[in-house]
């Protein structure tokens, strides 16, 4: 069980960083996510899973990447490779813990033992408190070797979760496990943290083997095309070939058209993962109906138009016209006060400033009636206190931010329906 | 008839709107393609987008579209309110019992985890496998941000925990940027449910519930001086409603007398639009209660003011805590400094220069009221009241009721017995409907005036404001 770190594993896998193959999907889950992972990060996991389940060799690894890169993909299908084996099949247990359900060492403890179906697990109840069973689990671990005892696999999924509970302790004692000669436990952590290993208490750091694998994916554009097409294109056993043809036709030429190109260009600046990529696909499909069943451009320009729609803004568009008026009040206060934090009462004197002189459209309102329009503002979460406790002043003169920018307002006002010109005109004036 | 479209991870299944109600026909056909799209989301024989987004303004028809789409295709589904859910478990109950039934939901333990709903879940539907996609449809989702941290990503991704068909659909006002956690999560479909336009959806909207003894057009055009009124103050659909069946006798009014005929548009215009401004400074604001506006129109009698809710007509209180309650009002408002020229009686030479700093004229009347000693207040109140008063403890204990009453307010630590400071809390309507009603003289209004002076922050007045603080030390 040497702590070696294999570096030179590490590095190829990070400097390579060489694209592949889809390692493709399991049949249940009918959104298939394509991944592309590096073949060489497949054969690595496996073999040192097959060590730990054959020749029964305690292990340690993070898997890292960002969101939607392919952890838990990749995961699940060097498991399945594993539990293929005719020696792990019989031998191996598997443990599955999610840091977003297990939020508590206890918690983790019981479902520990309940997946281990363990003697203190009577139908689904465990017994004992926390204490007992942390000392059950690990005298249960303990008695085994390498010789005599079946080998445990961990996968903690969100393991920097695992990393805020009170003293790491599952953590601890799960990788001390993972040190010692006892039985041959792996312990596989996967988290979308880069920063993963500063979590760690230094106790528990030193007993990790370091064994880091990073998912980046490096995928070039041409390749990103080729993605979208082989998704977009009905598979070989569908059971109309005709309109099969007709369709994969049509979508080779849709991805050659040049608006559509410069849309998913754009996507794949913003993000190269896949889940953005399928929103816009789901979104472009979904206007396929009976009378044009065909993919068209239009369907996939829209698609883009609502995905990247700002959504302050279609706020922003539902607003009536008093409401509006304060938000530009705000707007002033900010611009003449560089940003202060400012309150009710100074809203309102900026909104009768304006009144008083420059309005025509816009009668006087009530001061409760311009309050109850600013605590609609509030509730819509278009305007912050500064500090959201309970404080002991007047809610007029609780200070409060204004969570738009400039040209979000601006934007806004161009597209509101039937803008009063003076509102307008008041809105573009350099100082209110 | 259904194309049934399969590709290699996309799904879809367009479906047709023949059997939806006719109102969600409307909403559909009305607004954009926005709901055709959450039709086509919906995909009830395969597994389906995990989670989706709904956001849109109140009485924008979120929930009711999607309730009525759920009931109409009779789909397995959970709906939950969040504001409901005080704690989790809560809400596990809920999704539980409308999925499997009550006894489901009984094996919860009494403080269930998300980790024992899930390991319940899973049993539950292994041993009862979904036919369809099953969904939780979570109303007012906002709520779920401060519930445990851990809640939102989990839900959002719930069919990958759970290994089953089922999708959760959130229902919110506020945009989706505000719910994301800080390391990310599984991002879901966002759709937006734009607000209704004035002239097509809004009109058509309130126009169906006219009263069956008028004609529609009567109530089209009522419709449009309601809105006339209200639009540019509140676009929420419910309010609108609500406020025009409340004031819709009134508006027959002359047409039951035989005053006027339907086509006398501007006659009934004129009787009833100062009856709508006064509908938005009392029911509009729910000063007074629905009840109580429909029992003063039955009365008929114009010039009855109405019980408002809020704090003027009221309050009563003893002669001395209303002088106090001014004096408090003056101490918040005017700085420390020109208490020597305004109460003393001789304050030696008025020099002709600006007796305000520049950053207090900003600040007396926006930043808010300032603390007070209460020696100040005290000095402030024997200058003050007409008559002489003695440092008695009733004087003393009407302070402290004032500050039960949550008129002032005290500031700093309550242990600090020596030298409390308080803060005004009222506005200067308050103190104004106070004074009033206490025969005050001459001497006290012109100290308001100064206040209102001081508040319009009007350097011109200046030259007008000395002539009065002389008149006044001449009394």
């Amino acid at each position: 069980m040497c702590v070696s770190v294999y570096v030179l594993c590490v590095c190829l896998c990070v400097f390579l960083h060489c694209v592949c193959v889809c390692v493709c999907v399991c049949v249940s889950v009918c959104v298939c996510v394509c991944v592309c992972v590096c073949v060489c990060v497949f054969r690595h996991l496996l073999e040192l899973l097959r060590r730990t389940a054959v020749h029964g060799e305690s292990n340690s690894v993070l898997i890292v990447g960002p969101r939607g890169s392919g952890k838990t993909m990749l995961l699940g299908c060097v498991l399945r490779e594993l539990m293929s084996l005719k020696e792990a099949q019989k031998n191996v247990l598997l443990v599955e813990l999610n840091g977003l359900l297990q939020t508590d060492d206890k918690i983790a403890l019981k479902e520990i033992t309940r997946q281990l179906h363990l003697e203190n697990v009577v139908g689904d109840k465990v017994f004992g408190s926390f204490a007992e069973n942390l000392a059950f689990l690990l005298e249960a671990l303990k008695k085994g070797d390498k010789s005599s005892s079946r080998p445990v696999l961990f996968v903690l999924d969100e393991f920097d979760l695992f990393a805020h509970h009170k003293n790491q302790t599952l953590l601890y004692n799960l990788l001390d496990v993972s040190q010692s000669a006892q039985t041959p436990v792996a312990v596989l952590g996967l988290t979308c943290r880069l920063d993963v290993l500063e979590l760690l208490e230094k106790r528990v750091k030193s007993r990790f083997s370091h064994r880091q694998i990073h998912l980046f994916s490096s995928l070039s554009f041409a390749q990103y095309l080729d993605v979208v097409r082989a998704q977009l294109s009905l598979p070989p056993d569908f059971p109309d070939p005709k309109f099969s043809d007709e369709w994969n036709h049509s979508v080779t030429k849709l991805c050659e058209d040049k608006t559509v190109e410069e849309i998913l260009r754009r996507n794949f600046n913003g993000s190269k993962d896949f889940r953005s990529l399928h929103s816009l696909l789901f979104l472009a499909v979904s206007r396929v109906s009976v009378s044009h069943s065909t993919l068209r451009e239009a369907d996939l320009i829209e698609a883009w138009r609502l995905i990247s729609v700002d959504s302050k803004a279609n706020v922003l568009h539902g607003l009536s016209i008093l409401e509006l008026c304060l938000i530009i009040a705000m707007k002033h206060l900010n611009d003449t006060y560089d940003g202060e934090p400012f309150n009710f009462q100074m809203v309102h004197n900026e909104f009768k400033k304006f009144i008083q002189r420059k309005s025509h459209s816009i009668h006087k309102f009530e001061k409760p009636v311009v309050m109850k329009a600013f605590e609609h503002l509030l509730q819509l979460e278009l305007v912050r206190p500064v500090d959201s406790g309970v404080c002991k002043v007047q809610r007029e003169y609780q200070l409060m931010r204004l969570m738009l920018e400039h040209g979000q307002v601006m934007e806004a006002l161009q597209k509101y329906p039937q803008c009063p010109t003076d509102v307008k005109q008041w809105a573009l004036s350099a100082f209110g | 008839m259904k194309i049934h479209l399969c590709l290699t991870g996309i799904k879809t299944i367009i479906l047709d709107c023949n059997n939806i109600s006719q109102y969600s026909v409307f909403l559909i056909n009305s607004a954009l393609m926005n709901r055709r799209d959450i039709m086509s989301a919906v995909n009830p024989d395969q597994y389906s987008y995990p989670s989706v987004f709904i956001y849109g303004h109140r009485a924008t028809g979120k929930s009711h579209v999607v309730l009525s789409i759920m009931k109409d295709l009779e789909l397995p589904h959970a709906s939950v309110d969040c504001v409901e859910c005080v704690s989790s478990g809560l809400l596990f109950h809920q999704v539980l019992s409308a999925f499997f039934g009550p006894d489901a939901a009984a094996l919860l333990p009494r403080c269930p985890s998300l980790s024992d709903f899930v390991r319940l879940y899973k049993q539950m539907s292994s041993n009862s496998p979904a036919t369809q996609t099953r969904y939780i449809i979570l109303d007012r989702a906002e709520r779920m941000r401060d519930m445990d941290f851990s809640l939102l990503p989990a839900l959002l991704r719930l069919q990958e925990l759970v290994n089953d068909n089922v999708t959760v659909i959130l229902l919110s006002e506020i945009v989706w940027e505000k719910f994301r956690p800080n390391t990310g999560c599984f991002e879901p479909l966002l759709f937006h449910f734009p607000d209704y336009s004035k002239g097509k959806s809004l009109v058509q909207i309130l126009s169906w519930d006219h009263h069956p003894s008028y004609t529609p057009e009567l109530y089209a055009s009522y419709i449009n001086i309601l809105l006339g009124v209200f639009f540019s103050v509140c676009r929420d659909l419910r309010e609108l409603r609500h406020l025009a069946v409340l004031n819709f006798s009134k508006f027959c009014e002359p047409l039951e007398k035989g005053e006027a005929k339907e086509s006398d548009i501007h006659k009934l215009w004129k009787n009833i639009e100062p009856h709508l401004q006064r509908a938005m400074q009392t029911v509009y604001l729910r000063e007074v209660s629905s009840v109580q506006w429909e029992q003063q129109q039955m009365d008929e009698k114009e010039a009855t003011t109405l019980r408002v809710l809020s704090a003027h007509a009221h309050i009563e209180l003893p002669y001395y805590s209303k002088f106090l309650l001014i004096a408090a009002y003056l101490a918040s408002f005017n700085p420390a400094r020109t208490d020597r020229r305004f109460f003393l009686k001789s304050h030696g030479k008025i020099r002709k220069t600006n007796f305000l700093k520049k950053h207090e004229k900003t600040s007396n009347h926006l930043l808010g009221p300032k603390p007070f000693p209460l020696d100040r207040l005290m000095a402030i109140f024997y200058s003050v009241v007409d008559s002489r008063v003695a440092p008695t403890a009733s004087i003393f204990s009407q302070i402290s009721s004032l500050v039960t009453l949550q008129l002032l307010s005290q500031v700093g630590h309550d242990d600090q017995l020596d030298s409390p400071k308080y803060k005004c809390s009222v506005s200067l309507d308050f103190i104004l409907a106070i004074s009033r009603c206490v025969c005050v003289c001459v001497r006290l209004l012109d100290l308001l005036a100064l206040s209102l002076v001081i508040q319009s922050q009007v350097v011109r007045q200046e030259r007008s404001l000395f002539t009065a603080v002389s008149n006044l030390h001449l009394l």
